[in-house]
């Protein structure tokens, strides 16, 4: 401040360094206020200088100043001038335009240091802009030749394309051609092969002249003998009988191997019919009986009566065995049906299934539990009818069957005819078996009695021929027993005559009876069985027998 | 029976004892043994004579000559007592009865690989003619020769006829340039055609199965085709590609495993046994593991009956397996499943294989590949045995005896009889 006050003295009367030194410590001075804008003006000082010494000089002091107040006071500054009139100099207004000029110049420094900022800004992105420009026009240029070259590559590849069509049609041809080169060399070839073999059997056939005219002697078979056939045969003449047998038998072989064919084919198709058969009642009991619940309620009676024949069709199934187209088809048919039913029925599950997952509400299910145990109570009521429509059907049927009506069905009913006749007859057969073993039992037992009797016939004998010899000696007395016995029975004759020795050998001698007590028990029982088994023969009883028949009896309940 | 030059020896089965010597006009060709085993044909097809020997009386002698119109081919007839000659350039085939002594002539017959067929039960013979550049084939009733069916047949050059096992349907089948197969029934007619494809080589081998249910079709296109009997149509068809992708499918491979020997108990100088054994090489089976590619071999293509295609099938005795062995892939036989109509086992060795046969009795494959092993399959497993011999013994053929417990390996100028244990249940 100090230099503030020195210097303005001068200025009233300074010459331009002196204005240069003002100007040049005016820089000094506030040099922390705003030495920047202070600088500004610092390159071009020596304009300013210049422009300063030309703008004041010690001539034109008062215009000068007039001229300065005159811009001042349009600039809106109060005047410098102390008054209105008058040279007098208004220190302090000239030091508060000052100020405000100075202000002013700040403002504007700093205007200018933004403008120029934003002219800096500017220009970089103009910068930027213009380089993004050029890069995107680059850009554009490459994709536009790649664009180029890629549809160059297409055109190149599609006639690429072209052409290979072209070479494979051309090797198609030439195959063709060498197809149709090959079938005619071929025909060809087999027509020179003819030609060449009739010469061959032409030749073969001159060969074959000569070597027979030849009359070789040495064309001969020597045999040490004749070998008899292998199969002990001798040999036939051939006759036209044998040409027809041979013909049979080549026609047998054929029809044997056809039948044996047939038969695995049957076996075969049999066994597929049943597990067809099965499959179907297995799919039927799968099926809930929903399905038919509908069609009852709309129409009761045939179709109930179709059910029924299904059902019945169903035991019948001696049908199936009948292999006619018809009955293949109907069961083919009526699978593929029930197999439809199933399939449609597990889908029905499946989304009832995915239902339920999603949409998880309790209440629903109570509900479907409830229509289960209603409809199980609808099922078993229309089951209990269904019963009793089968039982009304089998009525029907057996009326039916008092009157056959069609030919198939009699047909059909001789079948079942057939069927209880069969089981009848193995029933028979069963029973007669069962009667053939009991008599071949018996039978055996017979022969083991036979072969018993046979012994003791011996036995007998030789006991008869001692019995006789003591007879001899004592004639007397077993002359009067033998009187006594008089039985005409059917009994053999031989066998009496033992019966009667027998009984009276025992009536003599006990202890000889007792030995052959339980000898002569068995042809009593023989005699027996024979008794039973020729009814006719011993018919009478008579009374003599009562005592040989009690003691046979007696010794029946010994030995049983 | 075994043939040595001009000597027929005669042998036990079981205990290879030596039980008659026959000596023959000349180099025998051909040896056959009569249906019930009691006579031997000895063809000497130089001489064009064929003699007879009998077992039973070693005196009773037959000598057939055909003289001047030579012999190519001779057998037996199913019966036993009548032997068919085809005389030299196939003029004629000439039927010499033994029991009556009595001559029957059949012309023009086919000069192909199988031109007579006897069904199984020996009751018919088919044989192919060929009069007219047109192909024939006459059915004969064995018993007393009468012909019973004379017909044509569509084919350009008859290559073979087979009968299937049940005796109702003959299979004759064309040359290889034309792939066509036509099945006949014993009466005459035609049941039916079947063509696979057209142009390329035909049919190289076929094989009915035991119960002449499947005719399996082997052709050049290393495929093998079967046609079931019913509807006689392709039911499936079997590829040999050259590798094998399958899981399920076993490959055992045989390798070679070195016999170890000691060292120290090598003596000098080395004991025969020990050479062979030392030179010898042991192998086994190995499973190799799913994908193997085999060895593929192409043939020259300019030559005629080039070695591709199916060449050897046989089913199994129990009509379970296929064996068949693919021509462009000499060493490997492949087993088929045919109750699946898969692919079971393939087989593969180190040598081309020679030839393989089924046991009558059982699944079970002997298979020999020109070297001193035979090899085994059956569906528990594969075995490779070496044959016991000093020096070398490159088995050639093999072949089972009925009943399954041995069967006869040859070489070229010995054979050996291989006995095989049954197992003890």
């Amino acid at each position: 401040m100090g230099d503030w006050n020195t210097v303005t003295v001068p200025v009233l009367s300074s010459d331009s360094k002196n204005i240069f030194q003002y100007t040049s410590e005016k820089k000094i001075s506030p040099p922390n206020m705003n030495s920047q804008v202070l600088r500004l003006p610092l390159p071009s000082s020596k304009s300013m200088h210049s422009f300063f010494s030309a703008f004041c000089t010690e001539e034109n002091i008062e215009q000068s100043i007039s001229y300065l107040n005159r811009e001042l006071t349009t600039l809106g500054f109060p005047s410098i001038y102390a008054e209105s009139k008058g040279k007098e100099l208004n220190l302090i207004s000239i030091i508060n335009c000052m100020n405000e000029l100075l202000v002013l110049q700040h403002k504007n420094l700093r205007a200018q240091e933004e403008v120029e900022m934003q002219h800096l800004k500017l220009g970089s992105d103009m910068d930027h802009l213009q380089n993004c420009y050029a890069k995107l026009k680059e850009q554009l240029e490459l994709s536009k030749r790649e664009i180029v070259g890629l549809q160059e590559r297409d055109r190149q590849l599609q006639s690429k394309n072209r052409n290979l069509h072209q070479l494979l049609k051309n090797e198609k041809d030439e195959v063709q051609k060498l197809q149709n080169i090959i079938s005619s060399r071929a025909t060809q070839y087999n027509h020179d092969m003819k030609r060449k073999e009739r010469e061959y059997n032409k030749l073969k056939e001159r060969l074959h002249q000569l070597v027979m005219n030849k009359k070789d002697k040495k064309i001969a078979m020597e045999v040490l003998n004749y070998v008899g056939r292998a199969d002990g045969k001798r040999g036939a003449w051939r006759t036209d009988k044998t040409e027809a047998r041979n013909e049979e038998e080549m026609y047998k072989v054929l029809l044997s191997d056809y039948e044996q064919r047939q038969n695995q084919l049957l076996v075969e198709n049999a066994e597929l019919k049943k597990v067809l058969q099965q499959m179907k009642k297995e799919i039927i009991s799968l099926l809930p009986p929903q399905k038919q619940k509908p069609k009852e309620r709309s129409e009761d009676g045939p179709v109930l009566s179709d059910l029924e024949e299904d059902i019945g069709e169903l035991n019948k199934e001696n049908i199936w065995e009948l292999s006619c187209e018809t009955v293949r088809e109907q069961l083919t048919n009526s699978i593929r049906k029930q197999w439809r039913m199933l399939k449609n029925h597990v889908e029905k599950l499946d989304n009832q299934v995915s239902r339920v997952h999603s949409e998880a509400l309790n209440e629903k299910d109570v509900i479907s539990r409830e229509d289960h145990e209603l409809e199980t109570e609808k099922l078993e009521l229309e089951i209990q009818q269904c019963k009793e429509m089968i039982k009304t059907q089998q009525q029907l049927l057996q009326q039916q069957l008092m009157s056959p009506c069609d030919d198939d069905t009699t047909l059909l009913l001789q079948d079942c005819y057939l069927l209880e006749e069969r089981e009848r007859l193995q029933e028979e057969w069963r029973l007669f078996r069962e009667q053939k073993k009991n008599f071949e039992k018996e039978r055996r037992s017979f022969t083991e009695a036979a072969i018993r009797l046979g012994l003791e016939r011996k036995a007998f004998e030789e006991d008869r021929g001692a019995w006789l010899k003591q007879q001899f000696l004592s004639m007397s007395t077993d002359y009067k027993r033998s009187e006594n016995v008089t039985t005409p029975s059917a009994f053999l004759g031989s066998s009496d005559q033992d019966n009667r020795l027998v009984k009276s050998a025992s009536q003599q001698r006990k202890p000889h009876c007792k030995l052959s007590g339980p000898v002569s028990a068995e042809p009593c029982q023989t005699s027996q069985y024979i008794t039973r088994n020729s009814s006719s023969a011993a018919s009478k009883k008579p009374a003599g027998d009562s005592k040989p028949n009690q003691w046979v009896e007696s010794d029946k309940e010994e030995t049983e | 029976a075994s043939c040595v030059q001009y000597r027929l020896v005669v042998r036990d089965v079981s205990t290879l004892q030596i039980l008659q010597l026959y000596t023959c006009l000349d180099q025998i060709q051909y040896i056959e043994w009569s249906s019930d085993s009691l006579f031997v044909l000895c063809a000497m097809y130089k001489r064009g004579i064929v003699q007879v020997w009998s077992l039973e009386q070693p005196d009773w002698h037959c000598k057939i000559d055909e003289g001047s119109a030579g012999l190519v081919a001779s057998c037996w007839s199913p019966d036993g007592r009548h032997i068919l000659n085809t005389t030299e350039f196939h003029l004629r085939i000439t039927v010499w009865s033994l029991c009556t002594k009595s001559v029957s002539y059949i012309k023009y017959p086919k000069a192909c690989q199988q031109g007579i067929a006897f069904t199984k039960d020996g009751r018919y013979m088919a044989v192919a003619e060929r009069r007219d550049c047109k192909d024939f084939i006459s059915i004969f009733v064995c018993s007393d020769w009468q012909l019973l069916r004379h017909f044509d047949t569509e084919t350009q050059d008859l290559f073979g006829i087979e009968w299937a096992p049940n005796g109702c349907v003959l299979a004759v089948w064309d040359t290889c340039l034309e792939y066509k197969i036509l099945l006949y029934s014993l009466d005459g007619r035609l049941l039916s055609t079947y063509r696979a494809y057209e142009w390329s080589l035909g049919i190289k081998s076929i094989a009915w199965s035991p119960s002449s249910q499947f005719l399996a079709i082997g052709s050049y296109d290393e495929k093998v085709r079967i046609l079931n009997h019913v509807t006689w149509k392709k039911i499936t068809e079997f590829e040999h590609p050259a590798t094998i992708v399958n899981t399920k499918t076993i490959v055992y491979k045989e390798v070679e495993k070195s016999p170890s020997v000691e060292t120290e108990r090598l003596s000098f100088p080395p004991t025969r046994a020990l050479a062979s054994s030392l030179f010898s090489m042991q192998s086994k089976y190995d499973i190799s593991q799913v994908p193997v590619s085999l060895q593929y071999i192409k043939p020259v293509a300019d030559r005629a009956n080039p070695k591709m295609g199916i060449g050897m099938m046989a089913f199994s005795p129990d009509n379970c397996f296929l064996a068949t062995k693919n021509d462009n892939i000499p060493n490997t036989v492949w087993i088929w499943d045919i109750q699946k109509l898969k692919l079971f086992v393939v087989l593969e060795q180190l040598c081309a294989i020679q030839s393989f046969q089924w046991d009558p009795r059982q699944p079970r494959l002997a298979v020999c590949t020109g070297n001193s092993k035979l090899y085994l399959w059956s569906p528990a497993g594969c075995v490779s045995v070496q044959v016991p011999v000093e020096g070398d013994f490159q088995i050639v053929s093999l072949s089972w005896h009925s009943s399954g417990d041995s069967m006869a390996l040859l070489s070229k100028d010995s054979f050996c009889v291989c006995y095989l244990e049954r197992e003890e249940v």
